[in-house]
């Protein structure tokens, strides 16, 4: 990764086949880009299944992979974002002894900050969560640390566009009129 | 009317549907059952059992490209579906449709490592156009109609269809069958705004040094014509990368031959002196543009091709039109205006001569009698010899780039090479496919001592089927082409490339297969015309000598238009 690097977003909408997460991996592989994070779910169209995927690199670059998804058969669509584009989250978890938590005379104010909460409290353990921005997970894991974090996992970014345009679905309906134009 | 049958037969039915009356293949243990069904379907289908599985699927290479049709491969799993990775792989660099069924073991089995056992799949995705694993007999139509949609549609590319044994025997309602016109992913050709066409047509009229670089996307989309009728009205010199030779035949006035590492002179040269640049159907290769910071900057590169991914991969473009070239060049050709661009044509006739006086001259018309043949000058003859409906298909190196600089070309789809893999002992298989594909036509394949040894056992496929393949091997007892490499750039260290070679004619004859060998000049024309008059497959062993090299050179790190003549001269000379 260069100093220069932007982290770009990429949201992939796919058919749900067998080896799809190996098609776009690969893609990355070979240009030796690293995915900092990937999720995969259902999306708001039925039967279309949606990748997001994050990466460090340059414009230029990104656009050549996004080609190069997109020409995958299996790939209906995939865009590439920054920031400034989407508005995106992350679910990062805290597993803390319960016996440290338990001298901290400020431990409301930090989940209160963080807007963080409490899933589960056992005599052992306690298991945080905190939804954000990785920096601000990150922050709240910088708190947490001197508790001594016996677990801590974040998932990757789920995303949806600022555009008032939803692309794939207009390039689904131009699809079934192509469709229809040849039966 | 619905009936129950087998996947295996499915496939089988499947693949008539499609058209396929021939598929080359090997069998094995976890494809049996589709060898058993084919038993029945010998009279509809002919299966060419080739002597390795590297060699069934560059035979089906060659009767693809030559034939446009798909080529299909029938293997078994594991080690042969291994063995046919280099020419997925070939095959997804040199747009060939290609449907390749590979066997696998049982659906149940999957993961288990048993016998025989390989990822398909997953080791198939990043190296063809699409890879689906079918583990239930009834996803056969499903998926066998998508493969043939996908594999010749678009920008063409290899498919791998992964059969579960189980899938094969399995038994399925046959409902008839129903070829695939449309998947909802994919749009093989997307549709043309005139916008684009009218920015490119005003760039062609208000050119005044503009230069046509067709590749092999051109034949694909089956627009010589199309090419030709706008390069004569825009009166646009055309060159051909190594995969778009035969696009235009190679004595058109307006054709100026090929570009890249060892092409023509003048095309490459004036790469760098063009106003505008049209490229349609190729895809930049490094092999093409040499250094690309200094690749055709005083130009305006327009970039026509299918495939979206190429524009702007290699070279920076000032305007693209997505879509095939065939309906690309028809629309433009009313936009685009006469024009006379003589002063610029005759640009061309200046490196011409020189190339014909400084490279032609020693690789093609050396007179000693007794000397060793030049690799150039054999190609040369040969094609002469051979006449206007020869294929040429080549091996790699060398042999690859001196046949296809000498061999004239007046149709097209009359050269098969390994383009963009460069994949040494491709030739002899897919020559062998080629002639198949085309057997109307005189197949001139030409190879070297190294290429032919790596798929040397084909020529038992020639002897069962007959094939009429005329090989020239140019035997130099060296890894020529890297010989060369050594020479130049590594100090004459000949590290691992000589060769101590076997008697290549008697080895032929062992096949059954006439030869001979040419050990000077003066027997060359003679045994030239024995081999076009046997009747069959023949094979000439041309000793040339080892310090023949391939000129001109853009070396690499070089700009397009640093030509090095020879080992001591660039062009232009003082």
């Amino acid at each position: 990764m260069n100093p220069t690097d932007t982290l770009y977003t990429i949201a992939v909408f796919a058919e749900n086949h067998v080896g799809l997460l190996n098609q776009l991996s690969i893609i990355f592989t070979r240009r030796g880009l690293n995915l900092e994070s990937v999720t995969a779910s259902r999306c708001s169209i039925p039967g279309v299944h949606k990748m997001t995927l994050t990466c460090y690199s340059d414009r230029p670059t990104m656009e050549k992979v996004i080609k190069q998804i997109e020409k995958r058969i299996d790939v209906i669509r995939a865009f590439l974002y920054t920031d400034d584009d989407i508005v995106y989250q992350e679910v990062a978890l805290y597993k803390v002894p319960t016996e440290r938590l338990l001298h901290e005379q400020h431990l409301e104010e930090i989940i209160r900050r963080h807007n963080a909460r409490i899933l589960e409290l056992t005599p052992e353990y306690t298991v945080i969560e905190k939804t954000g921005h990785s920096d601000e997970t990150e922050a709240l894991f910088e708190e947490l640390k001197k508790y001594d974090i016996r677990q801590f996992v974040r998932t990757g970014r789920v995303a949806v566009t600022k555009s008032p345009m939803e692309h794939v679905d207009l390039y689904l309906r131009q699809q079934e009129e192509r469709q229809r134009s040849l039966s | 009317m619905s009936e129950k049958i087998k996947g295996s037969e499915a496939l089988l039915r499947g693949l008539i549907a499609e058209g396929v009356d021939r598929i080359f293949g090997y069998p094995g243990g976890a494809i049996i059952p589709v060898y058993d069904t084919l038993y029945d379907f010998t009279d509809r289908i002919t299966h060419i059992l080739t002597r390795h599985e590297q060699g069934a699927i560059h035979a089906a290479q060659g009767y693809a490209r030559v034939s446009q049709r798909t080529g299909v491969v029938l293997v078994t799993s594991g080690p042969a579906a291994t063995n046919v990775m280099t020419g997925l792989s070939d095959a997804m660099l040199d747009s060939t449709p290609l449907v390749v069924i590979t066997g696998q073991v049982s659906s149940g089995l999957l993961g288990t490592d048993a016998f025989q056992e390989t990822d398909v799949v997953g080791i198939t995705q990043p190296i063809t156009k699409w890879a689906y694993q079918i583990r239930r007999a009834e996803d056969v139509p499903w998926a066998v109609s998508r493969a043939f949609y996908i594999a010749n549609t678009g920008r063409p590319g290899p498919v791998v269809l992964d059969f579960t044994k189980d899938a094969q025997t399995g038994l399925m309602e046959w409902d008839g069958y129903k070829r695939c016109n449309f998947i909802r992913s994919y749009v093989p050709y997307p549709e043309v705004p005139d916008g684009d066409l009218r920015r490119v047509a005003d760039l062609i009229n208000s050119a005044e040094r503009p230069m046509i670089i067709a590749g092999h996307g051109v034949m694909i989309a089956g627009a010589e014509n199309e090419l030709e009728s706008l390069a004569t009205k825009a009166d646009i010199p055309v060159a051909a990368t190594l995969l778009g030779l035969s696009t235009m035949p190679s004595d058109h006035r307006l054709f100026k031959g090929m570009v890249g590492m060892h092409g023509n002179i003048g095309p490459n040269i004036n790469t760098n002196r063009a106003d505008l640049l049209i490229a349609i159907g190729m895809r930049f290769d490094d092999r093409v543009t040499g250094t690309i910071d200094s690749y055709a900057k005083q130009a305006k590169i327009v970039h026509i091709d299918i495939d979206a991914a190429e524009f702007n991969k290699n070279v920076p473009v000032y305007a693209s039109i997505h879509g095939d070239a065939r309906e690309v060049l028809s629309r433009l050709l009313p936009l685009v205006r006469e024009a006379k661009h003589t002063d610029w044509l005759e640009t061309f006739n200046i490196p011409e001569a020189v190339e014909r006086e400084k490279v032609m001259a020693d690789a093609v018309f050396r007179t000693d009698p007794h000397g060793r043949c030049c690799m150039g000058e054999v190609a040369y003859w040969v094609s002469r010899a051979a006449g206007p409906n020869a294929v040429l298909v080549t091996d790699v190196g060398q042999n690859q780039m001196l046949s296809a600089r000498y061999f004239r070309y007046t149709h097209p789809r009359s050269i098969i090479t390994s383009g963009g893999l460069g994949t040494m002992g491709f030739g002899l298989p897919a020559a062998i496919g080629a002639k198949m594909g085309a057997p109307e036509r005189t197949v001139c394949f030409f190879t070297g001592d190294g290429g032919i040894q790596m798929t040397l056992q084909e020529l038992g496929t020639i002897m069962q089927y007959g094939t009429a393949v005329k090989i020239i091997v140019l035997n130099n007892d060296f890894l020529g082409n890297v010989r060369q490499w050594q020479m130049m750039f590594f100090h004459e260290r000949l590290s691992q490339t000589p060769m101590l070679n076997p008697d290549f004619v008697e080895i032929a004859k062992a096949y059954g297969i006439p030869g001979e060998t040419v050990e000077c000049r003066e027997q060359l024309s003679d045994a030239i015309e024995r081999m076009m008059l046997h009747d069959g497959s023949y094979l000439l062993n041309v000793r040339v000598d080892e310090a023949d090299m391939v000129f001109p050179m853009t070396p690499v790190g070089k700009p397009v238009d640093y030509v090095m003549l020879n080992n001591t001269e660039i062009y232009p000379l003082d």
